[in-house]
């Protein structure tokens, strides 16, 4: 059991150095929401209402509405990002590497995904100080539920591109991603506009809104860090999560030999 | 106790309807360092991936130094040592790093991986380049690196799948002698995948694999009966393909 523990320490400690080593990664990551916060979000300030919706208990601007969708922005990329890694790692061997320790692989899989789910967090704190700055800033206990909920978000969403980099047989193929998961899942989800403003255009693309486990991570995440708590989207983030996890300890199991990525 | 570090036994694999490797079979004696000679795509390396686990047989069976390893997966990773054809390197980590992120995935840590550390870079005579990248090594060193690192963790057999790719013929040569070497005094079995005849030595036992089967296993001199292996090389596996 001690084996292990070194065995998670070590792989933690990999992507770590390697995330303070890249610095332009870190850069990249704040780069990105803080765009869509100070350009997209003031555009569209003036354009778009928002009424009282839990959890806010008065009429809010849009950037703070915004700021939540753009931590789990934060956390899509990253668990996008851990993806492409893993394509590149398994093409340039290091993945081999991993797999070959002799620890269980369910085990080596999920430190993986853990390492990356701590580096997002260190981003999505990163990107809340920025904010904060901004002048959106939460209660000190809001930023420390927060912590929770990135953690449960950020293994979801590895796992999901855990679960995909195993199905990616190419690095090329990566650009489908983009394009097939992480545009999808951000636009039709609950992080630019609540379900009930999705509703006015369209009742279809409110029940998409609804049923992608994104919009819940979100809602976990925006309910937290006003002090406040939703099981709905806990249950949600939680068997999101349990079926990437066990897809990707599928995708990775050696019987399907898809690891040599022929 | 068991005299064999590594035993197959009807191993074959598919991808799809392609046969990669047809039914087999072969022992290595403890201690003994066995060549793999084969043209690029002879099964080299679903042999490797069968032998470190990274797929599954789908028939046949793989012991490692005694551990069935469809059975005893773990505990027959933890006795093998592996050198892929792909660098495993993390260039941007330093030579410390490295070694000590893969100990860290064999459950070493603390004293017991600094002092298996330690070993590794004595060996290498690298002790006082430790905290330099990877990067800034060359080709040989890096592969070199590999060698010693994947003995860290005391490993009985050792696999290495075209360990010499990329490097020059005089690296190329040194590292052959240095994985020789490694057989003979720390008792290690070694298995040594390549395309190359030069990397094969008269006395070798050698195993010549060619479109997913064994075509000749014996000691190199007496395969290449006085030609060059070279030449005997050509002729088999020409004539196979014929």
């Amino acid at each position: 059991m001690r084996a292990m523990f070194r065995a998670m320490f070590a792989i933690i400690l990999r992507e770590t150095i390697r995330f303070v080593s890249q610095r332009g990664r870190f850069i990249a990551s704040l780069v990105r929401p803080l765009v869509w916060l100070v350009v997209f979000a003031a555009g569209f300030r003036a354009a778009l209402g928002l009424s009282i919706t839990p959890p806010y208990q008065t009429y809010i601007t849009y950037e703070i509405y915004i700021v939540p969708g753009l931590c789990g922005m934060v956390q899509l990329f990253n668990g996008m990002q851990s993806s492409l890694s893993l394509v590149y790692d398994r093409e340039m061997g290091s993945m081999r590497l991993l797999l070959t320790s002799p620890m269980p692989r369910w085990w080596l899989l999920f430190s993986k995904l853990l390492a990356g789910t701590l580096v997002s967090i260190v981003q999505v704190y990163a990107f809340l100080l920025i904010a904060g700055l901004f002048g959106i800033d939460f209660s000190l206990l809001g930023y420390l539920y927060a912590l929770p909920v990135l953690i449960l978000n950020g293994l979801m969403l590895g796992a999901l591109g855990l679960f995909l980099s195993s199905t990616i047989k190419q690095l090329e193929n990566f650009a489908g991603v983009m394009n097939f998961v992480i545009f999808p899942m951000f636009f039709l989800s609950t992080a630019l506009y609540p379900l009930w403003k999705m509703a006015e255009a369209s009742t279809l693309l409110r029940d998409i809104c609804a049923f992608n486990p994104f919009s819940h991570a979100i809602e976990l995440l925006r309910f937290a860090l006003y002090e406040q708590f939703n099981g709905t989207a806990l249950v949600w983030v939680i068997v999101s999560l349990g079926i990437f996890l066990g897809a990707s300890i599928w995708g990775y199991n050696p019987a399907r030999g898809k690891i040599l990525g022929r | 106790m068991n005299s064999f570090g590594l035993r197959v036994a009807g191993l074959s694999h598919h991808y799809g309807s392609k046969c990669a490797l047809n039914d087999i079979s072969f022992d290595i004696e403890r201690g003994n360092f066995c060549a793999l000679l084969g043209p690029n795509g002879a099964g080299k390396s679903t042999l490797y991936a069968l032998l470190c686990r990274l797929i599954s047989a789908q028939q046949g069976t793989i012991i490692i130094d005694g551990l069935d390893i469809a059975k005893n997966p773990r505990r027959a990773l933890a006795k093998m040592g592996i050198v892929f054809q792909q660098p495993t390197l993390d260039l941007d980590l330093t030579v410390q790093q490295n070694l000590s992120y893969f100990a860290g995935l064999h459950g070493l840590s603390g004293k017991e991986a600094r002092l298996a550390m330690g070993k590794a870079l004595d060996r290498l005579s690298m002790g006082e380049r430790e905290n330099e990248k990877v990067r800034a090594l060359n080709g040989g060193h890096r592969r070199r690196m590999e060698i010693a690192r994947a003995l860290i963790h005391n490993p009985s057999v050792l696999l290495l799948d075209e360990a010499t790719v990329g490097l020059d013929a005089q690296t190329r040569r040194e590292i052959t002698a240095h994985v020789h070497a490694l057989a003979e005094l720390d008792d290690l079995t070694v298995i040594w995948a390549t395309h190359l005849v030069d990397e094969v030595w008269p006395d070798d036992r050698l195993m010549i694999l060619h479109q997913g089967k064994i075509i000749r296993d014996g000691i190199t001199k007496e395969i290449s009966e006085g030609n060059t292996l070279a030449e005997t090389f050509a002729n088999l596996t020409e004539s196979e393909d014929a």
